[in-house]
């Protein structure tokens, strides 16, 4: 079908087409306190509360599990064990490792081993305390360290290779290694886990869930229950925060509150407080990342390997998947000639990492971002022009380590738009001198690029579904497979509707995301949520204007070419009606005016055996430049300024993209300085609330933060109306300011030791890195 | 006795009977009102996400300020106004607070965005100004995890920039319901739980009087006072307080008396109310303040509580036993002043005899020869617990120390005095030399402990460098402090 309405006057546009910077959806109830959470949901009658007991050892059997007077204490309608599950005990994404609750066995801290469901949570959470518990404890395997010692391994997998790595290193004319230790990451969004299920008629079950993934959600559920996927609906309206958070974890409280259900036949609601929700559920793998860079004597890389090791706690999860886009991340937007990326996967005595929002790539891309550093450090040169010398450029240097050819990298164009915009160039030579005349404060400065694959690596994951009802009265239901935790993907995808039929956005109904009416969805994740889902409702609008177009062809007698739909009305050869009539006339003639739509990501394929292929159907990219003063005396930092330019390709709501784009940022800074999981020797998480986990607050955004959409962006792929994905590309934005705080630890030194900084950059390891640093300046 | 308290909501005046005194704002809000706007972030006072506005009268005006709704007693509110997110905009329209928020695209998962609207309008009834800085001091207690708060600044610059909304504190209605309210009476609630049969009491004098023979008589109370600590008794230890005496209607306790440069602080006097004499006595216990808490904690916590609980990481403590600060216990009708320091025994145990109180601490004046200093260090700026804070009051003559007070908390299991290095810097000359000598003098002063805090190493090391500092600084050494600092400029 033609799309003559891209090329019309702002006069005649609807309100609310594409591209404009249409606020969140939801936005007034957010202020008046009106949207509605899970756990603002009117509670039904007779609703009960469950409280989760969690194991307080790392590695243990169990000996012994009475839970006699739980069962009796006050208040108490059952409580559920093991034992007590119809189906199988297990709420796992892939790999059937994760039980619901503990059987013999516990894993880690905080596992669950039993559920109180209760009048009330503080009569579950005190009935809980009377269970007979004892233990015979194995000796945890908790780090990095420990797992590698004790060969602890999750999943061996085949490194990235291209060309012969080992043989560029030996023959480089400069070589140079180091290491990098990343701490992990709570999700720490602010709504917790929350499930409240419905027990219906035949035993089936209506689970409300906080979740991104409400179809695995139902696929749990009904393992769970032992029961088909038909018995279960899965529904989510909005989550108050995901990032990756409730991918896989909110399948355990959905099962857990529908096993209550449905052995009780009574409303069942789990809503973990904030540090049960912290010890009991996932979070960012920690890494511990090794490089072996050899480079000519201007910086160009000759060869590059790197190793990449993860802590993925007791189980699989999504760690396969994590640990491959760490991998898939590890060249970021530079060329290595010669590569070979490993990766260690270690299985240990924690709570099983999950998703967070970069999916492993951040943690790769900081194994390249530290060894550039360490290389410009060791010539000499001002780290972006080592940068920029090694970028990806077409021909002879574009392809990965894993096979796919970069067709579009704008790295350059970026960077060096970003540069001098930011007076890249003058800043650092002040900062130089700053630097040589202060003795307690340096500074330091830096610019890096993203580049981030776009499309789910498991790839048949890269499908949606949507469902388009229009009404008699011309007004529009929307529903579709993502799920909205904020980002405004509901807006988004409205937006692409109402474009494609040409009506106002406000006559669109955004609708909460259910299993039974669009099935066999993914996971809102991997950035793909407006890609696939937009692509999909506007597949499912194309149909319906289809339709409508040949109805009113055939009733204006013009050929269906010649209807044009256009700012709420629809022009059909000399004749213009209003887009309602037109539906109401089509209703009458017996025309359809419900459809589903569908799309799969094409040309994307990838062999695992092999690590070869094209994982990713296009790169998102961006370029920020920090600067940053520590305190050598004291280990205080602060980041005083961000410049960042991000390629969002043509934009299809600059507001939305502009909030992805600094809460990104913001939430990788605070990965990368304040943010801090402390575990102790037995494997408990000492830090599983705000109180002692510090996530950023409005004074640590810097001072002057300029954030621009790159006006230049376009999106060579025919993705929706040449859009990018823009969830978690830039929050890896914030490794430039990680990588300023190394160069102002370099200036601590002097200038003669490499700065060895590890992240979180808390003011604890600044000073270590100083001291570190001035040690052996003395020592050279 | 009675079961009922009564606040006003919405312009009318709202009874709760029945009240279990431990039931906090939040849970009457989400459970029994069902406003559910407010929301549960963390249970601790430390996200902000059921932020709410209480008012109270204050010499004819009322005044409004933030709390953390989850950990503050429902009995709090007696006599007062309450504020939620749904009364802004209960006729309908939006407040400025709330149009500038969307405007701006201030929201984006929306769970935490009802309590910076309640922060911002707080803010916004206050008349403060929409600097970067005084904004970020009123968000200081509101996390958001999606937005990046730059949204959330324009917004509270926005606000000004809309049709004006009128101001509630000064409408002549709300003043007389509340005037109505206020009782003459001491507040006594009695409440019987009825699943485990247990009696909770809550009782809140009038006057000091009637405070200390309550203590004597219940010797087993606990004593309220913000309920910043306490709170977190009952939602994160999950603690039955079966008898607490609230000091929050004390009108004596309440008060700052300035003499000669000498401040006298009543128990119940707030960080909130504190801040101004205190920044006057000296600018780095000002700043010291502000990075205490919240605005909402410091709203309700107060520093006789924070010395009362004898916690090991407030931060006013080394602040204060360095300034030379007293306390005044007091048991019935007999007082005792003792150095701040003494009143520090061990972890979890203070100088605080049954049926006694603290009444005010005593803060010294200023003099002219004084040189002090307090650095707090920890993870983040704002909101955060020290790793260690460091304080330090040198009386000068020229370069010489004549007397040396310094206080660390974070360092041992109670705030303590730094003896050694103390001695070591006491009548010396102020040098590079004498600073080498005490920071190492601070080993036999202390052997702190790694947590999630920080580590041992950490500890010894930074708070060795804060010696270095204070002599850097004494020296005139500008740029010594990285929340100084500013961007380098464009050239």
């Amino acid at each position: 079908m033609p799309d003559a309405s891209n090329n019309i006057s702002v006069e005649s546009r609807i309100k609310g087409d594409v591209r404009e910077a249409v606020r969140h959806d939801s936005a007034e109830k957010h202020v008046a306190g009106t949207a509605i959470y899970i756990d603002d949901m009117a509670p039904p009658k007779d609703l009960l509360h469950v409280y989760i007991a969690m194991s307080t050892r790392a590695n243990a059997r169990i000996t012994r599990l009475e839970l006699g007077r739980v069962r009796s204490a006050p208040g108490v309608e059952i409580v559920l064990a093991a034992e007590d599950i119809p189906g199988k005990n297990d709420y796992s994404p892939i790999a059937g490792d994760d039980p619901v609750f503990a059987d013999g066995e516990v894993f880690y801290i905080g596992q669950p081993l039993f559920a109180v469901a209760a009048d009330s949570i503080e009569a579950g959470r005190a009935a809980a305390g009377l269970a007979v518990i004892e233990y015979e404890d194995r000796q945890p395997v908790v780090t990095i360290a420990d797992a590698r010692a004790a060969a602890s391994v999750l999943e061996c997998v085949e490194p990235m290779r291209l060309g012969d790595a080992q043989a560029a290193l030996n023959n480089a004319a400069n070589r140079i290694s180091g290491k990098c230790n990343i701490g992990g990451q709570d999700h720490f969004y602010l709504e917790g886990q929350v499930a409240l299920a419905l027990p219906k008629e035949d035993g089936d079950v209506h689970v409300y869930s906080s979740t991104q993934n409400p179809t695995e959600g139902q696929h749990v559920v009904a393992r769970v229950l032992g029961k088909q996927q038909n018995d279960v609906v899965v529904e989510l309206r909005r989550m108050g925060g995901g990032f990756g958070g409730k991918e896989t974890q909110p399948s355990l409280f959905a099962a857990i509150a529908s096993l209550v259900a449905v052995k009780t036949g009574r409303p069942a609601k789990v809503c973990l407080d904030r540090d049960d929700d912290m010890i009991m559920t996932g979070k960012r793998h920690d890494f511990e990342i090794e490089y072996d860079i050899g480079f000519k004597d201007d910086g160009e890389i000759e060869g590059a390997a790197v190793t990449l090791e993860s802590r993925c706690g007791y189980s699989a999860d999504l760690s396969s998947a994590i640990n491959d886009r760490a991998m898939f991340h590890a060249d970021n937007a530079y060329f290595l000639n010669n590569a070979e990326i490993q990766s260690h996967r270690y299985r240990t005595h924690t709570v099983s990492n999950t998703a967070f929002r970069g999916f492993g790539g951040p943690q790769g891309m900081m194994a390249i971002e530290c060894a550039l550093d360490a290389v410009a450090f060791q010539i000499g040169a001002d780290p972006l022009d080592v940068r920029l010398r090694n970028l990806y450029a077409r021909p002879g240097r574009d392809m990965t380590p894993y096979g796919q050819v970069v067709e579009d990298s704008v790295a350059r164009e970026l960077m060096e738009e970003l540069a001098a915009n930011a007076q890249y160039r003058s800043r650092r030579a002040e900062i130089a001198e700053f630097n040589r005349c202060n003795k307690v404060l340096k500074k330091g400065i830096s610019l890096t690029p993203v580049k981030f694959g776009i499309s789910f690596t498991t790839t048949h994951l890269n499908q949606a579904g949507a469902l388009v009802h229009v009404y008699t009265d011309g007004s529009v239901h929307l529903n579709h497979g993502g799920t909205e935790m904020g980002q405004g993907l509901m807006v988004k995808v409205a937006q692409i509707v109402a474009h494609e039929f040409q009506i106002d956005l406000g006559r669109i109904k955004i609708s909460a995301t259910v299993t039974d009416k669009v099935p066999n969805t993914s996971a809102t994740a991997a950035s793909s949520g407006s890609d696939i889902n937009g692509m999909a409702a506007r597949e499912a609008a194309r149909t319906i204007k289809g339709r409508l177009a040949s109805f009113a062809a055939e009733k204006y007698r013009c050929a269906p070419n010649e209807v044009v739909f256009r700012n709420n009305s629809v022009h059909a050869g000399e004749q213009c009606i209003s887009f309602n009539d037109l539906v109401k006339a089509a209703y009458f003639a017996r025309i359809s005016l419900s459809s589903t739509g569908y799309y799969r990501t094409p040309k994307i394929h990838y062999d695992r055996a092999k690590q070869k292929g094209r994982p990713f159907f296009y790169y998102a990219y961006g370029a920020a430049v920090s600067e940053v003063v520590i305190d050598t005396l004291t280990g205080e930092n602060r980041v005083l300024r961000v410049d960042i330019l991000h390629d969002v390709g043509r934009p299809l709501n600059p507001a939305v993209d502009l909030g992805q784009i600094e809460g990104g940022f913001i939430q990788g800074l605070g990965w990368l300085t304040t943010e801090e999981l402390v575990f102790d020797d037995a494997g408990a998480l000492k830090t599983h609330a705000p109180s002692t986990y510090k996530i950023p607050t409005c004074s640590d955004r810097p001072d002057i933060m300029n954030i621009e959409i790159w006006e230049k962006g376009e999106n060579i792929e025919e993705s929706i109306h040449k859009s990018k994905a823009v969830g978690e590309p830039p929050l890896m934005l914030a490794i430039s300011a990680f990588s300023a705080l190394s160069w102002a630890v370099a200036a601590a030194g002097d200038g003669k030791a490499a700065p060895r900084l590890n992240a979180p950059a808390t003011p604890e390891e600044i000073l270590r890195a100083v001291d570190d640093v001035r040690r052996r300046a003395t020592e050279v | 006795m009675t079961d009922t308290i009564r606040f006003v909501l919405d312009g009318k005046v709202q009874e709760a009977h029945g009240v279990d005194p431990t039931r906090t704002v939040l849970q009457y809000l989400r459970e029994d009102l069902r406003r559910t706007g407010t929301k549960e972030g963390c249970a601790e006072g430390d996200c902000g996400a059921c932020t709410v506005v209480v008012g109270e009268l204050q010499g004819g005006v009322v005044v409004y300020k933030t709390i953390n709704a989850c950990i503050a007693f429902l009995p709090i509110l007696d006599g007062k106004e309450l504020i939620t997110v749904e009364s802004l905009s209960a006729d309908g329209a939006l407040h400025p607070v709330q149009q500038a928020m969307v405007d701006c695209h201030g929201s984006q998962c929306g769970f935490c965005t009802p309590g910076f609207v309640m922060s911002l309008f707080a803010h916004y009834e206050n008349q403060a100004d929409g600097e970067t800085a005084t904004v970020c001091d009123a968000l200081a207690g509101n996390l958001c995890r999606c937005t990046g708060y730059g949204p959330i600044l324009a917004a509270a610059r926005r606000m000004h920039e809309l049709p004006q909304a009128p101001l509630r504190g000064k409408m002549p209605d709300t003043i007389t319901r509340l005037k109505k309210l206020q009782r003459t009476n001491d507040l006594a609630l009695s409440f019987t739980c009825p699943l485990t049969g247990t009696v909770k009491r809550y009782v809140a004098p009038h006057s000091i009087e009637s405070l200390a023979l309550l203590v004597a008589e219940y010797k087993d109370a606990t004593l309220v006072a913000g309920a910043t600590d306490v709170g977190l008794w009952v939602t994160k230890q999950h603690r039955v307080l079966e008898t607490m005496i609230s000091l929050g209607d004390v009108r004596e306790l309440k008060t700052i008396t300035e003499k000669n440069g000498a401040l006298e602080i009543g128990a119940m006097v707030t960080y909130s109310d504190a801040i101004n004499a205190l920044r006057e006595w000296n600018s780095d216990i000002g700043e010291l303040i502000r990075r205490i808490g919240s605005v909402q904690i410091r709203n309700s916590g107060t520093i006789g509580g924070n010395i009362a609980n004898g916690s090991p990481i407030g931060d006013i403590m080394p602040a204060f036993i360095a300034a030379g600060a007293t306390l005044t216990l007091r048991s019935g009708a007999k007082s005792r002043e003792i150095p701040l320091e003494d009143y520090f025994i061990a972890y979890g145990k203070q100088d605080l005899r049954p049926g006694e109180f603290v009444e005010k601490v005593n803060l010294p004046p200023a003099a002219k020869n004084l040189f002090y200093r307090v650095y707090k260090l920890s993870k983040r700026f704002d909101q955060d617990i020290s790793a260690v804070c460091g304080a330090f009051a040198f009386h000068m003559k020229d370069d010489v120390i004549i007397d040396a007070r310094i206080a660390f908390g974070g360092m041992a299991e109670t705030p303590k005095r730094a003896a050694a290095c103390e001695a070591a810097l006491t009548r010396a000359k102020w040098s590079q030399e004498t600073v080498l000598l005490a920071a190492s003098a601070l080993e036999t002063d202390f052997a702190p402990i790694s947590d999630m805090r920080a580590s041992a190493a950490y500890r010894l090391k930074s708070a060795k460098n804060l010696i270095m500092k204070t002599f850097l600084e004494w020296e005139g050494h500008e740029r010594t402090r990285v929340l100084d600092m500013k961007a380098t400029a464009n050239a």
